[in-house]
C-alpha cells in the first residue's frame, strides 16, 4: 500500500483537511462575532455620542483587520481543497453543494471584502452614515457566509432532495429540501451562537486583562468588560439550550453519532446511563472504568426514565466512527459550556453587588477563559465531523471513496508544508493580535483614518505610537 | 454555437477569471515589482494603494474556483489533482502575500518588516508563476481516464508551462507598473513607467513565444490557428495584439495622454490573450479530453446558480466600483494613504 511515514493517502488527506479547516475556522469564529460587535459599537457611538464606544471600536477594529485577513487567506485554501484532495467528492457532490458554495461567494464573500476597505479606512472619506452602512454590511456578510456553508455541511450530514445519475453524481431535485435539511436550522443556530459566545469570551478576557493591569479607570476597558459579561450571561445559557436541541435532532437523524458521543457501545432497552467519564475500548466494544449515572442519558434525550437507546452494537464494526475522539471532544465542549454559564452567572452576581470593577478573581477567571470559546468550537466541530465517519455524505458516500487519486507522498509533503507555514505565519499573526490586546485602549483616540503618520494601513497605528514606553520601534 | 446554459456558464466563468486578472493582476504585480523599489516609503505607498481593495480582488479567484466546482464539477475534479503541486504552491503563496498587508505594520521580534516584505514579494511572484503554469498545463493537455486524472505527477513541469508561468509573472509586473503610473507621481511614477516599458517588451515577447508554441501542442490548435480559410478570422487576434503593443509603447515612451491609458492598453493585451485562449480551447474545458458539455453540471444546478449570478454579479461590480471610487486619485509620498 502506498504510504508516507506509515500513513495512507486517504488518512493524510483527512489530516490535511482537518488541520487546515480547524485553523481556518478559528478566524471566522472570531470575525463573525467581532464584525457584529463592531457594528453594534459603531451604532451605539453614533446614537449616544458616548466616546467610550468609539474607543472600544478603535481598539477592536485593528484586531479584527488582522483576524479577517488571516480568515481570507486560509479560506481561499479551503475553496480549492475540495478539488485538490477530494476530487471524487467534488465530481459526485459538486452538482448539489457547488451551487450553495457559489452563492456563498456571490452573496457573502464579495459583500465582506467589498465593504471592508471602507469600514477600515473610509470613515473620513465617506462620512459616518455610509461608514456605518459599510460596517453593517461586513457584519451581515459574515452571517450570510456562515448560513451557506452550514447549509452545505448540513446537507452532507443529513442529505435529502437529491437523486443519483448514471455516473453516480448526486443530482439536485428539490433545492428547498437541499438548502433546508433537517439538521440545518439547529447547526446554524448552534454555530452562530458559538461565534458570538467565543467573541464575548475573547473580549471579556481582554477586558479582564486590562482591568488586572490597573486600567480600572480606563472607560474603554470597563466598557468592553461589562458588555462582554452581559453578552455571556445571555448567550451561554442560550447556547446550552440550542446545543441540547441540536443533540435531539442528531439523535433523530444520526443516532450512531449520538451513541459514539455518549459512549454507548451497547443498546439499552430500559433506560440508558449518562456516562460521565470512562476509557472507550473500541476493539473490545466496551467502556472501561465507566463512571455513570443510571437512566440519565435517556432522560436528557426526553425518552423518559426507561427510554430505550440504541448503541453502537446496532451497526457493523465498519460503520462505527472512531469513538474515543468523539467521546472526549464532546466532553471538552460540554464541560466548557457549563463553565461558561458559570462565568456568566459570576459576572451577574458581581454586577448585582456593584463590584464588577473590583473583582480581581473574576477578571483572572475571565482571562483564563478567554480562549475557551475557540477550544469549545473546535471540539464541537471535531465531534460532529468525526461523528459522521466513515461517510463524507452521510450514508451515501464513504470518505475513503471520495478522495483524490493522489500519491501518499504528494499529500504528505503538502501536509508538512501546510503545518510548517500555518504555524509560522498564523503564529506570527496571533502574536501581533496578542500585542494589540495587551496595550491600553486609547481614550479619545482620533478616528482611525484621521491619524497622522506616513506608514499606515488597515487602521493601523504606527509602531512608535502604540509602543509608547519602548525606547525604539521594533524595526 | 448556440447560447445554451452551459455555454453561458462558460462565458460567465471566463468573465470571472478575467475580472480576477484585471483586479488581482496589478495587485500581485506590485509584489513582483517590490525588488525594484527598495525604499521603505515607496513600498509603503505601493502597498497602501491596494490595501483597501486587495481581499475583494482575491475573491474573484474564489469565484473562479467555486464557479468551476459548481458549474463544471468534473473539470474541477480533474484539473486540480492534475496541477496539485502548483495549486498548493499558489495557495500558500497567497497566504504569505495576504497576511503581509497587515503584518508588515506590526512586525516585531524574529519576523521583521523585511520578512513580510519578502513574503509579499515571494508570495506574489510564486502565485503568479503558479497561475501561469497551471494555465500552461491545461493548454498542453491533461490525460484523463474515466472521470479522473490519469497523467504523471510531473506533467505540469515542462518548458511550455515554465514559459507560460514566466509570461504571467512579467505580464502582472506590467499591470503593476501601469497601476503605479496611474496612482503615483514624481520619481516613483518615472520609475514605474521605465519598468512598464521593460515589462511590456518582455510580456509581448512572452505572448509571441506562447502563441508560436501553442499550435504545435495539439493538432486541433494547429487547425484552428493556421489552416486556410479559418486563419482569416482568427488572425484578428494577433493583428490587434500588434496594434495595442505599438499604442502601449507610444503611451509609455512619450508619456502623453491620460495616466490610465497604459493600464487600459495592458489590460487590452490580456483580454486578447484570453480571447486567443478561448479560440484554442473551445469547445473543450480540458483539452483534449473533456468538453464543456461533458463536464457540465446538470441543468438544475446551473440554472439555480445562474439566476442568482445574473442578479448578483452586476450588484457586486457596482459596489466594487464604488470602493475603488472612494479610494480614487493619486497617492502622495509622505502622506500615507489618507
Amino acid at each position: 500500500m502506498d504510504t508516507f511515514l506509515g500513513l495512507d493517502a486517504t488518512l493524510l488527506a483527512r489530516i490535511q483537511f482537518g488541520f487546515t479547516v480547524s485553523f481556518h475556522f478559528i478566524f471566522p469564529a472570531i470575525s463573525i462575532g467581532l464584525a457584529s460587535y463592531l457594528a453594534v459599537l459603531n451604532g451605539l457611538y453614533l446614537w449616544t455620542k458616548d466616546a467610550a464606544y468609539r474607543d472600544v471600536f478603535n481598539f477592536w477594529v485593528k484586531i479584527f483587520a488582522i483576524a479577517f485577513g488571516m480568515g481570507v487567506v486560509s479560506g481561499i485554501v479551503m475553496s480549492y481543497q475540495f478539488g485538490t484532495n477530494w476530487s471524487v467528492f467534488s465530481d459526485l457532490a459538486g452538482p448539489v453543494v457547488g451551487p450553495l458554495m457559489a452563492y456563498e461567494v456571490l452573496t457573502a464573500f464579495f459583500l465582506e471584502a467589498g465593504f471592508l476597505g471602507i469600514m477600515l479606512f473610509g470613515r473620513e472619506k465617506v462620512g459616518p452614515g455610509l461608514h456605518m452602512f459599510a460596517t453593517a454590511m461586513v457584519a451581515v456578510g459574515t452571517a450570510i457566509s456562515a448560513t451557506w456553508i452550514l447549509s452545505v455541511n448540513s446537507w452532507m450530514q443529513t442529505p435529502q432532495g437529491f437523486g443519483v445519475n448514471a455516473d453516480g453524481q448526486f443530482i439536485p431535485e428539490d433545492w428547498w429540501a437541499i438548502v433546508f435539511t433537517p439538521s440545518f436550522p439547529y447547526r446554524l443556530a448552534h454555530t452562530l451562537t458559538a461565534a458570538y459566545l467565543t467573541t464575548a469570551f475573547i473580549v471579556g478576557g481582554v477586558g479582564g486583562w486590562q482591568l488586572l493591569r490597573g486600567r480600572v479607570h480606563n472607560a474603554a476597558a470597563r466598557r468592553m468588560f461589562s458588555m462582554a459579561m452581559w453578552m455571556i450571561v445571555v448567550t451561554a445559557p442560550l447556547q446550552v439550550m440550542v446545543g441540547h436541541e441540536h443533540g435531539l435532532n442528531t439523535l433523530e437523524h444520526q443516532p450512531v453519532k449520538i451513541a459514539a458521543m455518549e459512549g454507548h457501545f451497547h443498546s439499552h432497552e430500559d433506560g440508558a446511563p449518562l456516562i460521565l467519564f470512562g476509557l472507550p475500548d473500541q476493539e473490545a466494544g466496551e467502556m472501561r472504568y465507566e463512571l455513570s449515572i443510571p437512566h440519565l442519558s435517556s432522560v436528557i434525550f426526553g425518552l423518559g426514565w426507561n427510554g430505550a437507546m440504541e448503541g453502537l452494537d446496532v451497526v457493523p464494526d465498519e460503520e462505527e466512527p472512531p469513538v474515543a475522539v468523539i467521546f472526549w471532544s464532546f466532553r471538552v465542549m460540554v464541560g466548557l459550556g457549563f463553565l461558561m454559564v458559570g462565568a456568566g452567572l459570576w459576572g451577574l452576581v458581581s454586577r448585582w453587588r456593584g463590584n464588577l470593577y473590583a473583582s480581581p478573581w473574576l477578571w483572572r477567571a475571565m482571562v483564563a477563559m478567554g480562549p475557551s470559546g475557540l477550544v469549545a468550537v473546535i471540539a464541537g466541530w471535531i465531534t460532529t465531523e468525526v461523528g459522521r465517519q466513515p461517510y463524507v455524505v452521510y450514508n451515501q458516500l464513504r470518505t475513503a471513496d471520495a478522495v483524490s487519486p493522489l500519491g501518499a507522498s504528494a499529500v504528505g509533503w503538502s501536509l508538512i508544508a501546510f503545518i510548517v507555514i500555518y504555524f509560522a505565519v498564523f503564529g506570527a499573526g496571533v502574536l501581533y493580535i496578542l500585542r494589540l490586546m495587551h496595550r491600553e485602549p486609547d481614550l479619545g483616540e482620533p478616528d482611525v483614518d484621521a491619524e497622522p503618520g506616513p506608514t499606515r494601513a488597515a487602521g493601523i497605528t504606527p509602531q512608535q505610537q502604540f509602543d509608547r514606553g519602548r525606547s525604539a520601534p521594533a524595526e | 454555437m448556440a447560447l445554451d446554459l452551459t455555454t453561458a456558464w462558460a462565458l460567465l466563468l471566463a468573465f470571472a477569471v478575467f475580472v480576477y486578472v484585471v483586479l488581482d493582476g496589478f495587485d500581485l504585480g506590485l509584489g513582483i515589482l517590490y525588488p525594484f523599489f527598495p525604499e521603505k516609503q515607496d513600498r509603503d505607498l505601493m502597498m497602501n494603494s491596494v490595501a483597501p481593495v486587495w481581499d475583494g480582488n482575491e475573491t474573484w479567484l474564489v469565484l473562479g474556483g467555486g464557479g468551476l466546482f459548481a458549474a463544471f464539477p468534473l473539470a474541477y475534479a480533474i484539473i486540480l489533482p492534475a496541477t496539485y503541486p502548483l495549486i498548493i504552491a499558489m495557495l500558500l503563496a497567497l497566504v504569505f502575500r495576504g497576511v503581509a498587508f497587515e503584518f508588515r505594520w506590526r512586525s516585531v521580534g524574529m519576523f521583521s518588516r523585511r520578512t513580510w516584505d519578502l513574503a509579499f514579494m515571494g508570495g506574489s511572484t510564486v502565485a503568479a508563476l503558479a497561475q501561469g503554469m497551471t494555465l500552461g498545463t491545461l493548454l498542453q493537455g491533461i490525460t484523463v481516464e474515466g472521470r479522473a486524472y490519469a497523467g504523471g505527477w510531473w506533467d505540469w513541469l515542462t518548458p511550455f508551462t515554465l514559459l507560460c508561468g514566466a509570461s504571467v509573472v512579467v505580464g502582472y509586473a506590467l499591470l503593476g507598473a501601469c497601476w503605479l503610473n496611474l496612482k503615483t507621481e514624481g520619481e516613483i511614477q518615472e520609475r514605474a513607467r521605465w519598468l512598464a516599458r521593460i515589462a511590456g517588451l518582455v510580456t509581448v515577447g512572452g505572448i509571441v513565444a506562447v502563441s508560436a508554441a501553442t499550435p504545435f501542442l495539439e493538432t486541433a490548435y494547429f487547425e484552428r490557428w493556421l489552416v486556410w480559410p479559418g486563419i482569416l478570422e482568427v488572425a484578428i487576434v494577433p493583428v490587434l495584439v500588434a496594434v495595442l503593443t505599438l499604442w502601449l509603447a507610444r503611451a509609455l515612451t512619450f508619456g502623453k495622454g491620460p495616466d490610465w491609458l497604459p493600464l487600459v492598453l495592458a489590460l487590452g493585451l490580456f483580454l486578447l490573450c484570453f480571447a486567443g485562449l478561448g479560440v484554442s480551447m473551445w469547445p473543450y474545458v480540458i483539452p483534449p479530453s473533456v468538453t464543456l458539455q461533458e463536464a457540465a453540471a446538470p441543468e438544475k444546478s446551473q440554472m439555480f446558480m445562474f439566476v442568482g449570478a445574473v442578479v448578483l454579479v452586476p450588484i457586486i461590480l457596482a459596489y466594487t466600483a464604488y470602493a475603488y471610487w472612494v479610494f480614487r486619485g493619486k497617492m502622495k509620498l509622505g502622506e500615507g494613504y489618507h
